[in-house]
């Protein structure tokens, strides 16, 4: 059987093209996907079965329903719960994490908080005039590339979106457009961009700082050499921006986890923002796991905020307070839920010390470093492989995942489903 | 909840013409009944003294989708403002401006209203709109959808192809389960593709080489032809600019002599506190609602809404990207846009507007202006254009204000003098009565947008029984007069009953059951479809970023669904 259209739920690219072939339910060939989609599409290592630490400190395996009565007892006796990831699954599955962190008053927290948290600060200081990815392919005669290396990270992002393919006012592709690459090092994309900016570690803000002080005019400000790169290249690259007609601005963490951090993003917008005086300019975060998007937008239509403690019965934000480091740090969470992700590899050493300290429920498809520390470990099926369900591109454009394969997992949405039903009392809103 | 009678109270149901007439209102299995014999054990709910009048139906609001979120991504300090904790059978609540979608539905239904349409729709990102509908409770929902700046409208429109236009429409509608046809600064969404705009109705898009005003009558032509339930929804060309009052008129002649396919209105064109001004710049800018309610006084093909302000913050979201644009550099303030491929464009900018600063004091005239110097109380909908002109929270705020030439006096003094030179505020006297509220907060809106056949914006038997008790005697309280007490009742309903169920009481919700979704499936003969497929193929293959497959919104984003037929002869 062929399946075609169908959805890849490795990066936050989403491309929809992938042609599946599927032989007595196993997915046996990939078509048209990079290596990295096709790779977790082709099937790797899955826990096997519901698990729980026993006395010697082993994991053992138990039944599904154990697993979920084990994981509810602790987070019904938790009184700082801690519930994280939520990256690589399902909107609906995210839903349910924050309708359980309701009823438990707990943190909900995404793995955007170390990765492109700072974008989201950005985004509340200057706001994000950004397109969706097929205005971009339309229309950039410019493309930006800052702190990021999309062929390695999002390897068909530049083949379907950003540079190769004809758009509608660009019929030659590659050929019509200009790619530039600001970057510490050179890296891959760099290599095949027509300019390669490489600028000091650290100096992302006052390199652009200098862009915006040119072109407002405010040139004659500007230093000999900024970060490591000449005027007279600052120069060039801001002539480029204002004589594009279309420019496309995309960062990635080397952006957002540097120096100065969100206040490289404000600057960044900040800067694309004045280059629509001139001509047409937009920016777009090159956000990595497939549905960490998504999550920004389910809890912000449900809470109001991108990340949110409910401890008080009613949403509070306060990035640096409440994310899922800070209360880490502080060694305040006592029990926490790891969904699709994997704090333990990511976070700060320790972060992880603490987050071993107390109680550790996983609900992943993959074990990984966290599955180390778990104390409850529950798989599930793999969205977008074994079960449907929506996720949001990097450009916030929703798309329906398909189901590909059958699959004996249940899924994120059923476990934590389940876990509400044991955690919520009787009669209230679930 | 099978029975319910409410007995006794003065009744405002102006679709069935009945103006504050004592009357039981009798319900069963969610409809209203005529036969007020029920069983013995029915619930009998004892308005006397009391308002009686459909739910409240609001035919222009932005509640959910992409740009709605985006202002919450962008402003957690609007979300801060609104707190609400979770109870027994409510989810917690946030958010003034852009409140989170449970607040969304839980006010409107303690405001009263049960129905509520968003007015901005991008075919591609309808899949995400229908998402945060599933999460907005208790409210039924629908949704126009973005067509003023598509290429295959403005290809169909400078081939002169109505038939492949109208075909378009009905699969554009289907495609994002929207239900009706909203035009946003037609061409303007595609020149700011750009980082351009549209200078007027005859200026040319662009690569399209159409004009707005030849994409504004091809869609009104293709809209009729398809016989859709709602006409065309029209924000015009030049909104925000002085002298835009003079492009809104022309507008509105631009469709006279357009036939329209159902009883009603040939065009809406929305939320005039934005587009009937007068002046060329902002040291000369001034009201023109007077010319603009001139001609809605002489000719019957069009409709509007207030759009009105309301002084505080609001978070303006549309469509119209240049215009935003424009907006975010004149008040130097946070500026999000969105531009949607082969589709439109949009923009999100959160402003206050403030008393004394003459600009905003006088727009918060043109929207009563309109109101009030509009003969017809059906031509012109009470709405704030939530949350552009403001939250729609405040409509018991512009109720007040409707019906009290005090209140408007009163509110004058604390506002600028260039406000009393420059509009006709001043000298109106007029006051709306109760049966004109009912007309501009339910019924009106529910004829405009050709819902009252399905249920809604009456109380005659067989409708939804959408239900609004309101603690005020209308025979007691002078609304001249006593404009506090009227704006305390509007904000705190006695009874919103949706669907025969009470959902809210004095303020508090009472129940959460789940709203639908209106959609439109209009049908088009094959042999146009044929000839659409064929360009939409072509479009999906070069040109989207996704796949056809991948685009229509799927059955399991719209879990309640009402399916309105349309199309065919």
């Amino acid at each position: 059987m062929e399946i075609t259209d169908a959805i890849c739920s490795f990066c936050g690219s989403l491309c929809d093209d992938l042609t599946v072939k599927v032989e007595d339910n196993k997915i046996v060939d990939v078509r048209r996907a990079c290596r990295l989609g096709a790779g977790k599409m082709l099937g790797h290592e899955r826990i096997n079965s519901p698990m729980i630490r026993n006395e010697a400190g082993k994991l053992e395996e138990v039944s599904s329903d154990s697993a979920i009565d084990r994981a509810s007892q602790i987070l019904l006796h938790a009184k700082r719960p801690l519930l994280y990831g939520w990256a690589s699954t399902s909107c609906e599955a995210q839903s349910k994490g924050i309708l359980l962190g309701e009823i438990l008053g707990a943190v909900v927290d995404s793995t955007a908080s170390v990765c492109h948290g700072p974008t989201t600060l950005g985004v509340q200081e200057k706001g994000l005039p950004t397109a969706s990815l097929g205005q971009i392919k339309n229309r950039a005669d410019l493309i930006i590339f800052w702190g990021c290396n999309p062929i390695h990270a999002h390897p068909r992002h530049m083949s379907r979106y950003s540079g190769y393919l004809p758009g509608f006012f660009l019929d030659r592709g590659r050929q019509n457009r200009k790619f530039v690459t600001v970057d510490v090092r050179m890296t891959e994309t760099a290599a095949i961009s027509d300019e390669f900016l490489q600028i000091e570690q650290g100096s992302d803000y006052v390199v652009l700082s200098s862009l915006r002080a040119i072109i407002n005019g405010k040139g004659d400000l500007v230093p000999d050499v900024v970060g490591g790169v000449s005027k007279e290249e600052l120069m060039h690259l801001s002539d480029m921006m204002r004589s594009c007609r279309f420019g496309a601005f995309f960062f990635g963490m080397g952006l957002t986890q540097s120096k100065a951090k969100y206040k490289n993003i404000d600057c960044a917008l900040s800067l694309t923002n004045d280059l629509n005086t001139r001509t047409k300019f937009v920016i777009t975060p090159l956000r990595g796991h497939y549905n960490v998007t998504g999550f920004g937008q389910v809890c912000s239509w449900q809470t109001g905020f991108p990340a949110v403690d409910l401890s008080r019965g009613a949403p509070y934000y306060n990035p640096g307070e409440m994310s899922a480091n800070d209360l880490l740090m502080r060694d305040e969470v006592d029990a926490s839920l790891v969904v699709a992700s994997d704090p333990a590899a990511h976070f700060p050493n320790a972060s992880v010390r603490n987050l071993a300290k107390s109680p550790l429920i996983q609900i992943d498809p993959y074990a990984n470093a966290t599955t180390e520390i778990a104390d409850v470990v529950i798989p599930t099926a793999i969205v977008g492989v074994e079960t449907e369900g929506t996720a949001y591109r990097m450009d916030g454009l929703s798309l329906r995942l398909r189901k590909l394969v059958d699959s004996d997992y249940p899924s994120d949405e059923e476990i934590l489903d389940k876990i509400i039903k044991k955690v919520s009392r009787n009669g209230d809103v679930c | 909840m099978s029975e319910l009678l409410i007995k006794n109270g003065r009744v405002f149901d102006p679709i069935n013409s009945i103006n504050g007439d004592i009357m039981d209102i009798a319900i069963k299995n969610g409809k209203i009944v005529d036969d007020v014999s029920l069983s013995p054990n029915t619930k009998v709910i004892d308005a006397s003294s009391m308002i009686v009048m459909p739910g409240g139906v609001d035919a222009h609001s932005h509640i959910a989708g992409s740009k709605v979120n985006s202002g919450r991504i962008m402003r957690p300090d609007d979300g801060r403002s609104g707190i609400e904790k979770r109870t027994k059978i409510t989810r917690p609540c946030s958010g003034y401006t852009v409140p989170n979608t449970f607040a969304m539905g839980y006010r409107y239904a303690k405001l009263g209203y049960t129905t509520v349409f968003e007015a901005a729709i991008p075919i591609l990102h309808a899949r995400h709109t229908h998402e945060e509908f599933g999460d907005i409770p208790i409210i039924d929902k629908g949704g126009l959808v973005l067509f003023g700046s598509n290429w295959q409208v403005m290809e169909a429109v400078r081939e002169n192809d109505i038939e492949k236009l109208a075909a378009y429409v009905a699969w554009g509608l289907s495609a994002s389960r929207g239900y009706g046809v909203k035009i946003v600064n037609p061409g303007g969404g595609e020149a700011w593709g750009f980082g351009k705009n549209v200078s007027g109705l005859h200026d040319t898009v662009p690569n399209f080489d159409v004009t707005p005003a030849e994409i504004i009558t091809s869609l009104a032509k293709a809209n009729e032809m398809l016989h859709l339930p709602h006409s065309i929804h029209l924000h015009c060309n030049l909104l925000g600019t002085p002298g835009n009052y003079k492009t809104t008129i022309e507008t509105m002649k631009l469709l006279e002599h357009i036939k329209p396919g159902m009883d009603r209105q040939v065009v809406h064109i929305t939320h005039l506190t934005f587009n009937a001004w007068g002046g060329t710049n902002w040291g000369d800018f001034e009201s023109k609602a007077d010319a603009v309610a001139d001609y809605l006084n002489q000719h019957d093909h069009v409709t509007v809404d207030m759009g009105q302000l309301i002084f505080g913050n609001a978070t303006t979201m549309t469509a119209d990207g240049p215009m935003q644009y424009a907006n975010a550099r004149l008040l130097n303030a946070r500026w999000t846009n969105g531009d949607v491929e082969l589709e439109d464009a949009s923009g999100v900018v959160p402003l206050s507007y403030i008393r004394k600063m003459y600009i905003h004091d006088i727009m918060w005239a043109v929207g009563l202006e309109v109101a009030l110097l509009t003969r017809n109380p059906w031509q012109v909908l009470l709405t704030t254009d939530h949350p552009n002109g403001g939250p729609f929270v405040n409509y018991p705020e512009v109720i007040a204000l409707l019906m009290s030439a005090q209140k408007r006096e009163e509110e004058m003094l604390k506002l600028s003098n260039k406000m009393r030179d420059r509009t006709t505020l001043s000298g109106i006297e007029r006051e709306l009565d109760w049966y004109d509220i009912a007309i501009k907060t339910r019924a009106s809106h529910a004829k405009i947008l050709g819902l009252t056949d399905h249920g809604k914006g009456h109380l005659g038997a067989g409708a939804d029984a959408d239900v609004t008790i309101y603690h005020i005697n209308p025979d007691r309280v002078d609304a001249g007069r006593e404009h506090a007490t009227v704006k305390k009742a509007f904000e705190k309903p006695a009874y919103t009953i949706k669907d025969g169920e009470v959902v809210a009481m004095n303020g508090e919700i009472t129940a959460t059951p789940a709203g639908r979704t209106f959609w439109v499936n209009a049908s088009v003969p094959e042999e146009h479809n044929t000839r659409l497929m064929r360009d939409l193929r072509l479009k999906f293959r070069k040109y989207y970023s996704i796949n056809l497959a991948n685009y229509m919104v799927q059955d399991n984003y719209v879990k309640h669904p009402v399916v309105i037929k349309a199309g065919g002869s």
